[in-house]
């Protein structure tokens, strides 16, 4: 449904300037070919940087790329990017354009503006703010509402004025639990009731595995994998990650802990290390008794997660996906 | 947490790749004078929000002038200049200043996004928001215009005019800070235009013209919202001549067609980069 070949968008470089140093050329993306299929939901992951959002505003006829093509539907959107808006739905991450209107106002406004009359709009706009449990905060301008509740809100106006594909950019951000599983039963009423498709960009990890039919995970601009979830953990299936907590710094002066240093990756008191099975049972051992144990605050033993996929597949970025 | 396997779903093409040639529907375009009418009535519903910027501070700002100038002025044709000149400043104010910021932080911090990814026309969304802007300024421009008249003792038999003023200076001038807004490369260049415009219609319609030199007076005449003032001040005579009423708001009518096509252009080119 959308054919996404040799896509490649290059920022140029910045002039440094007084007070502002220069930046060099950036390629945000970099020769990237996909193919989403109708009915499912694609995701993006990468960390922060990696070039989902370029992509996504290139998708949906935001953004010109320098070369490459982009088809959705049949529909060649480089050449012809004002036919995106009539295809798909975008969630951007900025609501700055509906922030001071209320709740309702947002999704009837936006209905109206995907080319619904008045009384259709109207009624989509109430389906629509029941089904997600806004209706009690209708009355509410966004501005007034908190970060998850605003998201929520947004994701409402998206989805007034049915499009056969979603494109949301990080639309969970800031939500709460309920909100959460609000918008992907949404999604999934969607996806059984009419075949629609998602489109997701996420840097969580978890929502990735929980939610996502495929995968393509992104960094410095190229996708380095692109499967299910459960296809991409299989690459690195030998492993298992072991995360160590110590009290307050880890006891070096035990030979083994010492031993392990080098093929941890530290960030405060946390060691995580990535080992095989074996090794990892022998790790667990060692600190749990003896010297170690005494340092030791906390230990988790973990099967791989997408982060240990993206950083087995040499992501670069050691800190940018986010756990939650 | 998804329950639907991808592959039951209706219509489900998995593994058959769609044939080339294949191209789906597309949703329906929003059509020009419904959507111009849903986002006039989304940014008019924003007053109840920004009540304070949108609607009072510019009025404050013109009756301050006015009481200001009270000492300075004569009671003929100079009070005509001021009382005229305050009440279009509120256009000014509102219309190009706080919608060139308006448009400027939109477009900065990536709001135009939700407008560019739905089939809206652009002229749509830009004389929407002109309108909805222009429409602000109404009870401000009222008091001022009535507050004036009693304050410098001038005849509030014409005031009627306002009905035609307000409209067409405001698209004038909403039409330039639209334009301003879309155009400037940084939200800050876009705050600075906006109130450099308004202070130049400050400067050169408040104080009465026949004082200033050749230069400033030639500045004057190519600023929009002279003509909303002339237009406005020679109504308060004993015997206006509607004539030059007429080619005065024909001018600001001009200069609106103008800008808002530039504006919708400036829009078109910042919503696709």
């Amino acid at each position: 449904m959308c054919a996404v070949r040799g896509l490649t968008k290059t920022y140029p470089a910045v002039r440094a300037r007084r007070g502002a140093p220069g930046t060099p050329e950036v390629r945000a993306t970099d020769d990237v070919t996909l193919d989403i299929r109708r009915g499912e939901i694609f995701g993006l992951l990468g960390p922060n940087g990696a070039g989902k959002s370029t992509l996504v505003r290139q998708l949906t006829g935001l953004m010109r790329p320098d070369r490459g093509s982009v088809e959705i539907l049949g529909h060649d959107i480089v050449r012809h990017p004002e036919r995106a808006a009539r295809i798909l739905a975008y969630l951007g991450q900025e609501s700055t354009a509906l922030d001071e209107l209320t709740v309702s106002l947002a999704a009837e406004t936006t209905g109206r503006l995907r080319g619904l009359d008045v009384r259709r709009a109207r009624a989509e706009r109430d389906d629509v703010l029941d089904e997600l449990g806004l209706a009690p905060l209708a009355g509410r301008p966004l501005k007034k509402l908190s970060g998850g509740q605003r998201r929520l809100a947004c994701f409402a106006a998206a989805l007034v004025g049915e499009r056969s594909l979603l494109v949301l950019d990080e639309p969970t951000t800031g939500m709460d639990p309920v909100a959460r599983r609000a918008v992907w039963s949404a999604v999934d009423r969607r996806r059984a009731e009419r075949g629609t498709t998602v489109l997701l960009v996420t840097h969580n990890v978890i929502e990735a595995e929980t939610v996502l039919d495929r995968v393509a995970v992104l960094d410095r601009g190229r996708v380095i994998a692109c499967d299910t979830p459960t296809g991409l953990k299989e690459q690195v299936a030998g492993e298992v990650r072991v995360d160590l907590v110590w009290r307050d710094a880890a006891p070096l002066h035990v030979p083994e802990v010492a031993a392990l240093r080098d093929r941890a990756v530290e960030s405060g008191r946390l060691w995580t290390l990535r080992l095989g099975p074996e090794e990892a049972r022998a790790v667990v051992a060692t600190v749990t008794g003896g010297a170690a144990f005494a340092a030791l605050d906390d230990f988790t033993l973990a099967t791989p997660s997408l982060e240990d996929v993206y950083l087995a597949l040499g992501g670069a970025v050691q800190q940018g996906l986010v756990k939650a | 947490m998804s329950v639907v396997p991808a592959d039951v779903l209706p219509g489900s093409a998995l593994a058959v790749d769609e044939p080339a040639a294949y191209a789906a529907e597309l949703g329906p375009r929003a059509r020009l004078w419904p959507s111009l009418a849903a986002v006039y009535r989304a940014q008019l519903s924003r007053a109840r929000v920004a009540r304070i910027p949108l609607l009072f501070v510019a009025t404050f700002q013109s009756i301050g002038i006015m009481i200001l100038m009270r000492g300075v002025v004569d009671d003929g044709a100079e009070a005509q200049a001021v009382v005229a000149g305050s009440s279009v400043l509120v256009v000014a104010f509102v219309a190009l200043n706080l919608l060139a910021q308006y448009f400027g932080q939109l477009r900065a911090s990536g709001g135009l996004d939700h407008y560019a990814t739905l089939p809206v026309p652009p002229a749509a969304v830009v004389l929407g928001a002109a309108g909805a802007y222009a429409s602000f300024t109404v009870p401000g421009t009222v008091v001022t215009a009535v507050f004036g008249c009693v304050l410098f003792g001038l005849p509030l038999a014409h005031l009627w005019i306002l009905v035609a003023v307000i409209p067409l200076a405001g698209a004038a001038l909403a039409g330039l800070g639209a334009a301003l807004g879309l155009l400037a490369p940084r939200p800050e260049l876009a705050t600075l235009l906006g109130q450099l415009g308004m202070s130049a219609a400050l400067l050169l319609g408040v104080l009465p013209a026949d004082r200033m030199p050749e230069v400033v007076r030639f500045a004057r005449d190519l600023l929009p919202s002279t003509y909303g003032v002339e237009a406005f001040a020679r109504t308060f005579g004993p015997n206006p001549d509607w004539a030059f009423v007429l080619g005065d708001l024909a001018v600001c009518g001009f200069v609106g067609v103008v800008s808002l096509a530039v504006a919708t252009w400036a829009y078109r080119r910042a919503a696709v980069r």
